[in-house]
């Protein structure tokens, strides 16, 4: 698992996780808070399922796909946190008709 | 994809084939297809072609599955019949018109499609959310679609495997006449002597068929498409200008442009692609687009395909067309059964590019 080498102590921010609150510092990415969870795991592929975590950071590989403050697919590793931000795991095929 | 059908077609039973492939940066609108098998409405003003287009989507079901079962490559291959989405009163009533026309061109045939009002539409599709506006479709009961990339992966794997060889990257820079009957075709500083050649370089074919007597008229046609992410089922049915894959992305299209041998995409043409995309089905707002594209149609003067052999220089062949999709299945059976015999069939008469000629005009 990944972890933070400093600790931002004072400066932390809030934001959940499929509902969870996790902690956060202010200027990084929505991507390298999901690698510090138990679970790194940003969504699942479309097609067959199968689990992808944040993997490039730099907005190539598209792995890191989730569901930031309601919007679908958002490339996760080109977010910054914010206080109060809500981030949720996408899973499979997306609907958008619901 | 013409060339890869024919030869996939011709390949087998002792046959010696050669499949002398382009460059990765040449043209390829086998590339860039938007994967219909389509029949509504092709050809209108031309009954040969819309005879033709009738005969490869009548093939198509047989095709596909040989071509699976030889390849091992699942083709995402559907025939459940297509729509042409109609957006206000007038244009379902132009559609209507224009398809009573089109089939009226082939009076013996049993029609293939049907016009749906907005209710029959929404009977057809229950769950689809269809936009405001929508005033109904054409529905074409022998229409489908297929992944386009996988059907040219399965020919070109189906015609080695069948004993023929595909060599890749060998644009054809010249085709020379060998006086004591043949051809000899160079490529990449290679020369490969054959009896019988058949030119299917798509807009390259420009180029190379005036060496061997067979100069056709074409133009490039640029068309632009876009795709979203893979998406859960929102239209179990293609249509004209989008369709959903099995993989679950949504392709949107098209544009036809004339502006020469320019691949660029446009921000004009996708928000009119996205604009008509909307008024069909309003939920893709909430898609994501992934990419967009372009590449060149392969148009001769009236649309139509022309295959012909060479007055000049018998034993050269041309094939070329538009809709290497729908028509892969005739590509690889019949025509490919005709090229073997070095004997075009009659009915395939009105395909010879002397159409175009000004003096065999009336």
């Amino acid at each position: 698992m990944f972890h933070q080498l400093t600790d931002s102590g004072a400066q932390a921010l809030t934001l959940t996780i499929d509902g969870e609150r996790v902690t956060a510092s202010p200027g990084e990415t929505v991507a390298s808070v999901l690698l510090r969870q138990e679970s790194p795991v940003a969504r699942s592929t479309p097609v067959h399922g199968n689990p992808r975590a944040p993997y490039c950071m730099m907005g190539v590989c598209f792995d890191c796909l989730a569901t930031v403050d309601g919007v679908a697919s958002t490339q996760t590793c080109l977010v910054a946190v914010r206080d109060g931000m809500t981030v949720e795991r996408q899973h499979g095929k997306r609907s958008i008709t619901a | 994809m013409i060339g890869a059908a024919i030869a996939y077609g011709l390949s087998g039973n002792g046959a010696r084939v050669l499949v002398l492939d382009g460059g990765d940066t040449d043209f390829r609108a086998a590339k860039a297809n938007f994967g219909l098998v389509w029949v509504q409405g092709k050809g209108c003003g031309n009954p040969a072609y819309q005879r033709l287009s009738h005969e490869a989507a009548g093939l198509w079901p047989a095709f596909a599955d040989q071509l699976t079962d030889e390849t091992g490559i699942r083709l995402d291959y559907e025939s459940k019949g297509g729509l042409n989405f109609c957006v206000g009163a007038s244009e379902l009533e132009a559609r209507g018109a224009r398809l009573t026309q089109w089939h009226r061109e082939v009076p013996d045939l049993a029609p293939c499609t049907r016009m749906l009002d907005r209710g029959e539409l929404e009977a057809l599709l229950p769950g689809v959310r269809l936009g405001d506006n929508v005033s109904g479709a054409s529905f074409g009961a022998t229409d489908g679609h297929v992944n386009p990339l996988r059907l040219l992966a399965a020919m070109q794997k189906g015609l080695v495997q069948r004993g023929s060889v595909l060599l890749g990257n060998q644009p054809v820079d010249r085709i020379v006449p060998l006086s004591q009957g043949g051809f000899s075709v160079h490529a990449r500083e290679q020369r490969y002597d054959a009896a019988q050649i058949i030119i299917a370089a798509g807009l390259g074919s420009s180029a190379l068929g005036p060496m061997v007597g067979l100069d056709v008229p074409l133009r490039p046609q640029r068309g632009q498409l876009m795709v979203t992410e893979r998406l859960a089922p929102l239209l179990p049915l293609p249509a004209s200008g989008i369709r959903q894959t099995d993989e679950g992305t949504v392709m949107i299209g098209l544009t036809q442009e004339d502006v020469g041998f320019d691949i660029s995409t446009t921000s004009a043409a996708a928000a009119q692609m996205s604009r008509h995309a909307l008024q069909v089905l309003p939920d893709l707002a909430r898609a994501r687009l992934i990419r967009q594209w372009s590449c060149l149609r392969i148009m001769t003067p009236d649309g139509c395909p022309v295959y012909a052999e060479s007055a000049d220089y018998p034993g050269a062949w041309v094939a070329l067309c538009h809709s290497g999709v729908t028509l892969a299945s005739f590509h690889a059976g019949p025509l490919a059964d005709c090229l073997r015999n070095a004997r075009l069939d009659s009915r395939l008469n009105f395909f010879h590019h002397e159409r175009f000629d000004v003096s065999s005009i009336d």
